[in-house]
C-alpha cells in the first residue's frame, strides 16, 4: 500500500511561509475553485489556508531556541475526521493515502473538524464547504508537468528543502530514510491517529572528543621522569661501526 | 468550543418533545393498567403530541441554521454506519412520523385492541405505535448525545455521563412541560407528572453536577509538548501564523470573558435545578398553572445556559496551536 505524505525539517525550516503562499496560490487557482480571501490588505484579513506556519520558542531566556513549525493536514492512517463525516464527502483514497473532501457532497456540517485533533481542517467562509490540505492531488499525477515537478507546491517553494514528500510506506523513499535515520516523530501520537505526515527534530551536530584523545596519556614523551638520557661512558654508534 | 446557538436551540428543543412523548407514554401506560383515569384522553394524547412535534420541528429547523450548506442536507442520512451524526439525521424523522402517527391515533379516536379485546390492556393499538416512539426516542437521546461523546480527544465530552445527561435534562424538561399541559388538559394527572418532574429533576442535578465534577478535574492528555513534538517544558507560541483569525480561532475557543463563563454555570445551576423545583413544588401546591408554565420556561432558559456550558467547558486539543498571535 502507498501512503504519501509529508516529512518537515524542523532542524533548517526558516518560517519563511514560503509554503503557505505557494499553497494558497496553487490551490486558489485549481480546479476546486477558489479559497476564500477577505480583506487580504486591509484590517482583519481572513481567508482559508492549507497550511500555516507558526513559531514557538523553547526554553527560557537566554537558553531559548525559536522552532518553527509548518502545520497542515497530516494525512493520518487511522484519520479520525473520516467516519464521523454522515455524508462521505470526507473520504481517505485506498491508492494513495491521502484524505480528501468531495466538495461537491460536503453539507458544512463542521463535524469532522471537531473531530481532527490538529486543527487541520478550516471551513470555507464563502463556499461554506470543509477544506484541507490535499497534498496537491491534481498536481502530483499531471503528466503534463515534467516529472520533476510533481510533488505538492509547498514542497517545491521551500527555499530550504525543509519538506520532503514521499510514500512512507515505502521503506527505501527518501521520507522513510529520512523518518528512520533522523528520528522522525509524529504529533500527538497519543490518539492512535497514526499520522502520515512526520517532523524531523531539531538536531545539533557535535563531536565526542575525550580529552584524553587530545593528549595523548600513552605519549612516553609525556611520562615525567622517564625521559630518555643519553649515555656518556659508552661508545656511540659512531665510534663503533664503520659506515 | 464555540457554543453555536443553532445546536444549543437544536438539542435543547429535541429535548423537550422527546421528554414530553416519554411523559405522555407514561401517562398511557399508567392508564393501560388502570392505575390513573384519564378523562379526556383523545384530546390530552393528540395535543401533547402535537406539542411535542412542534418542539421537535423547532429543533430540526434549528438544525438547519448550523449547515454551511442546508440544500444538500439530505446528503447525511449516507454514512450511519460510522456517524452518530447520520444516525440522529435518519432517527429523528423516524421518530416525528410515530409522534405524529400516535397523536393522529389518539385524535381521530381509532385505537383498536390489535392483541384481542379480552386483555385487560385498552387501547393496545396506540400503545404499540407509542412503544416502537419510546424506543425511537431513546435512539435518538443516545445518537445525539454520542456525537459529542464519541470523540476521545474532547476529553470533557468523552464520557458515559453526556449520554445520561442528555436522557435526564431533556426527559426532566419534557416532564415539567408534561405537568403544564396536564394541569390544562388533563388536571388529575398534574401531580403524577410533577412528581416525576421532580424526580427527573433530581436525578439530573446529581448526574449533571457529577460531569461537572468530572470536568473540572480532567487531565488533559494532549500537552503543547506533544502537539508539537518537542520535549521541553517551557515552551511558547511566538505566532500562530496568521493575525486575523481563521476558522480554528472562531470554532473552538467560546470567546466569552471569565466572569461569563463562571456566571452562565451558576446561571444553569440555578435555574435547572432549585427554581423549576421551587416553581413546580408551588404549582401542585397551589394548582396554579401561571407557576408550572414558569417552571418549564425557568428549566428550559437553563438548559440554553447548560447547553452553552457544554460546549463553552469543551476544551479541542488543537487550541495548543491557537494561544498566541
Ligand atoms: S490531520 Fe486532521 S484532517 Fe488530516 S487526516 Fe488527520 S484527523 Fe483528518
Ligand atoms: S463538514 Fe463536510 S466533510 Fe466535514 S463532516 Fe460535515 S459533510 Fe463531512
Amino acid at each position: 500500500m502507498t501512503q504519501l505524505a509529508l516529512v518537515i525539517d524542523l532542524n533548517v525550516c526558516v518560517g519563511c511561509h514560503a509554503c503557505v503562499t505557494s499553497c494558497k496560490q496553487w490551490n486558489t487557482s485549481g480546479p476546486a475553485g477558489f479559497m476564500s480571501d477577505d480583506n487580504p490588505y486591509d484590517k482583519d484579513p481572513n481567508g482559508t489556508f492549507f497550511n500555516r506556519v507558526q513559531s514557538f520558542e523553547i526554553g527560557e531566556f537566554p537558553k531559548t531556541e525559536t522552532v518553527h513549525f509548518p502545520k497542515s493536514c497530516l494525512h493520518c492512517e487511522d484519520p479520525p475526521c473520516v467516519p464521523v463525516c454522515p455524508t462521505g464527502a470526507s473520504y481517505k483514497r485506498e491508492e494513495d493515502g491521502i484524505v480528501l473532501v468531495d466538495y461537491d457532497k460536503c453539507i458544512g456540517c463542521k463535524y469532522c473538524s471537531w473531530a481532527c485533533p490538529y486543527g487541520a481542517r478550516e471551513l470555507d467562509e464563502h463556499q461554506k464547504v470543509m477544506k484541507k490540505c490535499t497534498l496537491c492531488v491534481d498536481r502530483i499525477y499531471d503528466e503534463s508537468l515534467p516529472e520533476s515537478e510533481r510533488k505538492p507546491a509547498c514542497v517545491m517553494a521551500c527555499p530550504t528543502d525543509a519538506r520532503l514528500f514521499g510514500d512512507v510506506h515505502d521503506p527505501d523513499s527518501q521520507v522513510s530514510t529520512a523518518i528512520r535515520e533522523e528520528g522522525g516523530y509524529q504529533l500527538m501520537p497519543e490518539w492512535g491517529t497514526k499520522p502520515a505526515n512526520h517532523y524531523l527534530p531539531r538536531r545539533k551536530t557535535r563531536i565526542k572528543i575525550h580529552e584524553d584523545e587530545l593528549i595523548r596519556a600513552d605519549n612516553p614523551l609525556k611520562k615525567e621522569g622517564v625521559k630518555p638520557r643519553t649515555v656518556v661512558d659508552e661508545p656511540t654508534l659512531d665510534d663503533v661501526t664503520s659506515w | 468550543m464555540h457554543p453555536a446557538f443553532s445546536v444549543i436551540f437544536l438539542t435543547t428543543l429535541i429535548g423537550v418533545g422527546q421528554g414530553l412523548f416519554l411523559a405522555l407514554m407514561t401517562g398511557q401506560s399508567y392508564a393501560a393498567v388502570g392505575l390513573v383515569t384519564v378523562s379526556n384522553p383523545n384530546e390530552f394524547y393528540a395535543y401533547g403530541s402535537v406539542t411535542a412535534l412542534l418542539f421537535l420541528i423547532g429543533g430540526l429547523i434549528a438544525s438547519f441554521f448550523h449547515l454551511g450548506r442546508p440544500e444538500r442536507a439530505w446528503r447525511s442520512a449516507a454514512r450511519w454506519r460510522t456517524s452518530w451524526l447520520s444516525r440522529e439525521v435518519i432517527v429523528l424523522p423516524i421518530f416525528m412520523l410515530l409522534v405524529f402517527v400516535y397523536g393522529m391515533l389518539h385524535f381521530i379516536g381509532w385505537d383498536p385492541n390489535i392483541l384481542g379485546a379480552e386483555q385487560p390492556l385498552q387501547g393496545q393499538l396506540s400503545l404499540f405505535v407509542g412503544i416502537l416512539g419510546m424506543v425511537a426516542c431513546f435512539a435518538l437521546f443516545i445518537c445525539t448525545a454520542m456525537i459529542y461523546a464519541c470523540m476521545k480527544f474532547l476529553q470533557e465530552w468523552y464520557s458515559p455521563l453526556t449520554v445520561i445527561n442528555y436522557i435526564v435534562l431533556g426527559g426532566a424538561s419534557g416532564f415539567t412541560l408534561a405537568t403544564l399541559h396536564a394541569s390544562v388538559y388533563e388536571p388529575g394527572l398534574t401531580q403524577l407528572f410533577g412528581v416525576w418532574a421532580t424526580i427527573i429533576t433530581l436525578v439530573a442535578l446529581v448526574t449533571r453536577l457529577a460531569s461537572l465534577y468530572r470536568n473540572t478535574r480532567i487531565k488533559h492528555k494532549s500537552t503543547i509538548q506533544s502537539a508539537i513534538g518537542v520535549r521541553h517544558s517551557s515552551i511558547d507560541q511566538k505566532t500562530q501564523g496568521m493575525m486575523g483569525g481563521s476558522f480554528n480561532t472562531r470554532e473552538f475557543f467560546h470567546g466569552a470573558s471569565q466572569i461569563w463563563y463562571r456566571s452562565v454555570r451558576w446561571i444553569f445551576l440555578i435555574l435547572t435545578f432549585p427554581l423549576t423545583l421551587a416553581l413546580l413544588w408551588a404549582g401542585l401546591e397551589t394548582g396554579n398553572g401561571l407557576f408550572l408554565a414558569l417552571a418549564f420556561v425557568s428549566q428550559y432558559l437553563g438548559l440554553i445556559a447548560e447547553r452553552w456550558f457544554f460546549f463553552a467547558q469543551a476544551n479541542h486539543p488543537q487550541n495548543m496551536y491557537y494561544q498566541s498571535i
